[in-house]
């Protein structure tokens, strides 16, 4: 057994030494993603959605596009993973080629990797089922699509093209600018569940859109109606990798990429619609070439000291600071923000400071210990949308005074000192004169 | 030796005593060796560890002792227990234990034994129970002679109950406390006798050491003031009396002030009232005595009625004012293990982590014969002898007899306060029957052969300087005198001289058939005997099991399990330093002590809230609980499970403690939720709440996997629920013997699934998506 240790401790050490060397994607240092592999059902995806994977492309991406049944499918080689990211364009495939499936592509984001699924109507159950560990719900009813009688786009009158322009407010997500054209989109609706807070509704339908089959007589109410329909949808894990899920496959063709769009009852026209910057910002996101901080270690010290103390003192004065940082893209940039907040926790904050920041990376503040001793941590919880989540968080013990550090003469006890001395000359006194008093 | 001294040199009886000096002290070594050897099968029979709980606690706070010193560890700030609180370990703890042995490692190191802490902690309860014999001949020589004092101290060399605490590696505070209780009567009995300041300060200093070394020390400042006021009421009032009580409520209140772990309660709490009472009493008595010294007796009276009448008025102001001063107080300003022994019903009432202690518990009959054997017949003697003549210190000792008797009878573990008086009592009685037995046979022998000189003979074959023989005793009587003369007392006790003059007379009339007394000399040997015996198997068998490695003897050879150091040993090759390890209290110390790991509960039971969190979180579902150790950052669940090797006292059989511990403190944990009738089981009768719970599951995951049908050999019943998996714990390890059982906390899920809700919803309700649902591959 101590030998299987040993050895795998090696190839742990070796594979240390050569990743850096095979590969300079994907790490700690560099978040963007690199090497993507693009599934299709059907090759001619890659000519219908140019713009969107030449816009990679020229992004620096490398892109290997598969067909999703090819029986020579792998994610991981040797234990190692092939790829940084995932693009999964087969909303029709039942069932993937090779050692994938839907347990395998979610350990792929477990493992901190990035996926963009795109479904569409009639999406399969794998592709349903890959969606739903995403924490996204796809409407039952595979032949029903998103229908809007009052938001849809005017160019071909069809009420399932969707012309949606309710997107999530952040600058992290979608981009600094604006996007000014409705978005266009045909395709499946899905729901998230309001408990879970680690999706996201990026693209929500107007209040009047429903999802039904539009081919049949509605014969119930829908079960998915109004804003509660979301369009395009971003998961963020909770190690930080990112999804983006999407009804419709549409959505990122050449063919809505160029086409122009004027909403019903609206009377802007837009030459081109909103898809090629959305679809692109979203993926900008999504590959982390955007809203991907880093932190450097929790740093403390008493006030007037530069060195980490091991313990600390009760009403001790101490500086905290941290640096963060945010990835541009091609480099590491100091985060601005005036949000970020320190706790003193022990069971609940008992310190709770906004870090002041001197716009070079560094955050810091300063405080006094409070008067409880304690194991105490150093907590740094940051989750802001768009942002990768911190979680950041070291122990110090707090201990008491010693015996030594108090007071040695509390002057309202002073009565009670001159009382002990007045005794003790008494007595002497009294004990003087009893004994030789003759 | 202050007798022998004072003897003229060169007389035979001089001669006597010289030599019964030299024996007595011979036999007192011997008794030392004795003691110290008879408490080593715990090291022949398994090896030289530190035993069971606590003691690896006082371990390690002797380790960091040896190695930081004294004031670091006065200081010291434990950060790796009661995680996040952490504990104040100089201010929480009876430091007198730790120090000694802290001493005793220090002075072997300088004088270059290089002894390890280990070894020395392992061997301090046996040295200081040969100390403990010590002093118990010292107390009980002052008591009834040194005959007597010889016999209690060979008694008590091997009295079971005082073994089943003091044998090497159990290193416990009451392995020294036991040496400083019965050095502190010693010594009050001693000033008593003696009236001299001297002896009255080394009391205050025994008492300080008995401070610092046990919470039993509250024993002691009970017991003597009850003895002060019992002389008091009796009538025997007297100058030695005061200088024995005075100072050492002054110096003694003092000196324990000085102790951390005590501080301020030394004059705060009830438990120490009643000395400040009878400490006024005597001075008020002290008062009238003098004041009846300088008054005639007409004016003494109008002087009585005038004090008496004002006195009273006064004395029910202060009481009221100090009972509504108590009553305010929630407790009433009692302790709840000190209420617990006033009402022993109490802490089962009350105070749930009290009552689950099983030492706590009121001791069952056997345990008096397993723990004190033939002491018991001999104590009523012993009284008896005490009450011919009564003097102050015999009545002390029957005092002292009759408090620890009842005490021991609220807790087991107060037995050990019983020892060493049944054992003085014991002492007495066989010294007593001894001189009565061998004083016959010699009157007898010698009458038969000389009728005439029947006087001289009985006083001249009188047993050396033994208290009961006439001569001797009108000896110690004359001792006794100088001393007290010594200590600048020129009063003369005017009772005595007719005491000692009626007891003259007593014994003679004493003088018992040759033959009956032949027979009971032997009966008395084969008592002796018996309890020898007992005493020695107990050391053997009973009490020499070091609880963290058991054996069992079976048909085919000995099984030795040593899971609790196994899995304590995982813990700290395969953790992480920081790592914080959840087990119910008991395993707290030897976690931190063994395994050098962070553990949220300890066996010092200092905050029932943190305690009932931990309880709360075994009795709760899994992600209940998994929520309470995540908030509490602990990595690794610790349970210990006895159902395969039939182990009885796991966690299992400690569950229902948990429950209500948890239930007192959090009510939605209700201890009628894991009983079926009342009863508590874990087949398949069990209630869903008990199958459920987590204490339940981590002890029963994959049991049923070592014989197929899960059937548990402590509680002798196959288990309710055989198949389950654990989804937020997962197994890391379990022991050899499956005794100890450590889980992870699995880490929170890297996403959240969707639509389980929804999915249930529409199986119900939706019959198109059902279509669709079942054949998905068409």
């Amino acid at each position: 057994e101590a030998n299987m240790m040993n050895l795998s401790r090696s190839v742990a050490l070796i594979s240390l030494f050569l990743l850096p060397l095979l590969s300079f994607s994907f790490s700690v240092d560099n978040p963007t993603d690199r090497r993507v592999l693009v599934l299709l059902d059907d090759l001619s995806l890659k000519s219908s959605h140019s713009i969107f994977f030449s816009t990679l492309k020229s992004r620096g991406f490398d892109l290997d596009f598969k067909l999703a049944d090819d029986s020579k499918l792998a994610l991981q080689r040797y234990g190692q993973y092939l790829y940084d990211g995932l693009i999964i364009f087969a909303p029709s495939t039942e069932r993937f080629g090779g050692a994938l499936d839907s347990k395998s592509i979610a350990d792929f984001v477990d493992s901190g990797r990035d996926l963009i699924l795109s479904a569409d109507t009639s999406a399969s159950d794998l592709i349903r089922g890959i969606a739903l560990e995403c924490g996204v719900d796809f409407d039952e009813d595979s032949s029903a699509m998103v229908i809007d009688h009052s938001s849809f786009s005017l160019s071909d009158g069809d009420h399932t093209l969707i012309a949606a322009d309710d997107l999530v407010k952040s600058d992290v997500i979608l981009g600094k600018t604006k996007i000014e054209a409705p978005v266009l989109f045909r395709g499946v609706a899905h729901s998230l569940n309001p408990t879970n807070n680690l999706v996201l509704k990026v693209l929500s339908a107007s209040p009047s859109a429903y999802s039904a089959n539009p081919s049949s007589k509605l014969s119930s109410p829908p079960q998915l109606t109004g804003s509660a329909i979301s369009l395009v949808s971003v998961m963020q894990a909770r190690n930080n990798a990112r999804v983006v899920i999407s009804g419709s496959l549409q959505l990122f063709s050449d063919r809505l990429f160029r086409s122009g769009v004027q909403k019903a009852g609206s009377p802007n026209k837009y030459e081109k619609s909103g898809n090629e910057q959305f679809a692109t910002e979203l993926s900008k996101w999504v590959f982390h070439e955007r809203g991907h901080l880093k932190a450097g270690s929790l740093v403390h010290h008493r006030v007037g000291e530069t060195d980490e103390p091991a313990i600390y003192r009760i009403k001790d004065d101490l500086e905290f600071s941290v640096e963060i940082l945010e990835w541009s893209g091609r480099s590491w940039e100091p985060y601005v923000a005036d949000d970020l907040q320190v706790q003193f926790y022990m069971m609940s904050p008992y310190v709770l400071k906004t870090l002041s920041t001197d716009k070079k990376g560094m955050f810091h503040t300063s405080f006094k210990v409070p008067d409880v001793y304690g194991v105490f941590q150093f907590k740094v919880e940051y989750e802001k949308l768009g942002y990768t989540t911190l979680s950041l968080s070291k122990q110090i013990p707090v201990r008491p005074y010693r015996h030594n550090e108090y007071e040695r003469f509390i002057p309202t006890a002073y009565p009670y000192y001159g009382a002990c001395f007045t005794t003790m000359a008494g007595f002497f006194v009294f004990s003087f004169v009893y004994l030789y008093h003759k | 030796m202050a007798a022998v001294e004072s003897l003229p040199p060169g007389t035979p009886s001089a001669m006597r005593n010289a030599f019964g000096t030299v024996l007595s002290a011979l036999i007192l070594v011997l008794i030392g060796v004795l003691a110290f050897s008879i408490r080593l099968f715990s090291v022949i029979k398994y090896e030289s560890v530190i035993h069971e709980f606590d003691p690896y606690f006082n371990y390690r706070v002797t380790q960091f002792l040896s190695k930081n010193g004294i004031y670091e560890f006065w200081n010291w700030f434990d950060d790796r227990t009661w995680y996040p609180l952490g504990r104040v370990i100089g201010g929480t703890v009876y430091p007198g234990l730790t120090l000694t042995a802290g001493t005793i490692w220090w002075v072997l190191n300088a004088i270059n034994i290089p002894l390890s802490v280990e070894t020395v902690c392992v061997f301090t309860a046996p040295v200081f129970s040969a100390f403990a014999s010590w002093a118990t001949y010292l107390l009980t020589k002052e008591v009834k002679g040194s005959g007597a004092g010889l016999a209690a101290a060979a008694l008590l060399a091997m009295v079971p109950s005082y073994i089943s605490r003091s044998v090497a590696g159990s290193y416990d505070n009451e392995a020294v406390a036991i040496f400083a209780l019965i050095f502190t009567f010693y010594l009050y009995i001693k000033t008593l006798n003696t009236g001299s300041l001297f002896y009255a300060t080394l009391n205050a200093i025994a008492y300080f050491y008995m401070v610092c070394s046990w919470g039993g020390y509250t024993f002691i400042i009970n017991l003597i003031p009850m003895h002060v006021l019992l002389c008091i009421v009796t009538g025997r009032y007297s100058p030695r009396l005061y200088i024995a009580y005075a100072p050492l409520v002054v110096l003694g209140t003092l000196l324990a002030a000085l102790v951390p772990v005590v501080g301020f309660n030394a004059v705060l709490t009830s438990e120490h009232f009643a000395s400040f009472l009878v400490f006024i009493i005597i001075h008020v008595v002290a008062l009238v005595y003098y004041i009846k010294g300088i008054l005639t007796p007409k004016m003494f009276k109008v002087a009585v009625t005038l004090v008496v009448s004002i006195g009273l008025v006064v004395c029910l102001i202060v009481v009221a004012v100090l009972v509504a001063l108590v009553a305010s107080s929630p407790t009433g300003g009692w302790s709840g293990r000190s209420l617990s022994l006033l009402d022993p019903t109490y802490a089962s009432k009350y105070i749930p982590i009290i009552a689950s202690v099983s030492e706590h518990q009121p001791p069952t009959w056997p345990s008096y014969f397993m723990d004190i054997n033939v002491l018991a017949f001999l104590v009523p003697a012993g009284i008896i002898a005490c009450f011919s003549p009564l003097s102050d210190a015999s009545s002390f000792v029957v005092l002292y007899i009759v408090m620890s008797v009842y005490f021991s009878g609220v807790m087991v573990r107060l037995m050990l306060v019983l020892a060493p008086a049944a054992c003085i009592m014991s002492g007495i009685a066989l010294s007593q029957a001894f001189d009565v037995f061998t004083g016959s046979i010699k009157y007898q022998l010698s009458s038969k052969s000389k009728d005439d000189a029947e006087d001289n003979t009985s006083t001249k074959n009188a047993p050396k300087d033994d208290a009961s023989s006439g001569k001797a005793d009108k000896g110690e009587e004359v001792a006794k005198e100088r001393l007290s003369k010594k200590g600048k007392k020129k009063e003369r006790e005017p009772a005595e001289k007719p005491s000692v003059k009626s007891k003259i007379v007593k014994k003679k009339a004493l003088v018992l058939p040759l033959e009956a007394s032949i027979v009971a000399l032997l009966l008395l040997i084969m008592l002796g005997a018996f309890y020898v015996i007992h005493c020695v198997w107990a050391a053997a068998e009973a009490y020499s099991a070091p609880s963290i490695v058991l054996t069992s003897q079976s048909h085919d050879g000995l099984h030795v399990f040593d899971d609790f150091r196994e899995s304590y040993a995982w813990l700290s090759h395969n953790t992480d330093v920081d790592d914080k390890v959840a087990s119910w209290w008991d395993y707290g110390y030897q976690t931190t002590a063994m395994a050098n790991r962070t553990v949220i509960v300890d066996n010092n039971t200092w905050n029932n809230t943190h305690i009932a969190t931990v309880g709360t979180a075994m009795s709760s579902p899994e992600k209940a609980a998994w929520e309470i150790f995540n908030s509490l950052d602990v990595k690794y669940v610790l349970v210990v499970f006895g159902g395969v090797i039939g182990y009885p006292s796991d966690d299992i059989n400690k569950f229902l403690w948990m429950v209500r511990i948890g239930g007192g403190e959090f009510p939605h944990i209700k201890e009628a939720d894991y009983l079926r009738d009342g009863q508590y089981r874990i087949d398949s009768e069990a209630t869903p709440t008990m199958l459920n719970c987590l204490m339940y599951k981590l002890c029963y995951y994959r049991f049923v996997e070592t014989d197929g049908k899960g059937y548990d050999r402590v509680r002798r019943t196959e288990i309710g629920k055989k198949h389950f998996k654990l989804t937020h714990f997962e197994e890391v390890f379990t022991s050899h013997h499956w005794m100890v059982r450590i889980y992870k906390l699995k880490p929170q899920k890297n996403r959240i699934r969707g639509r389980v809700k929804k999915l249930k919803q529409k199986t119900t309700s939706g019959v198109s998506s059902k279509s669709v649902k079942k054949n998905p591959w068409m």
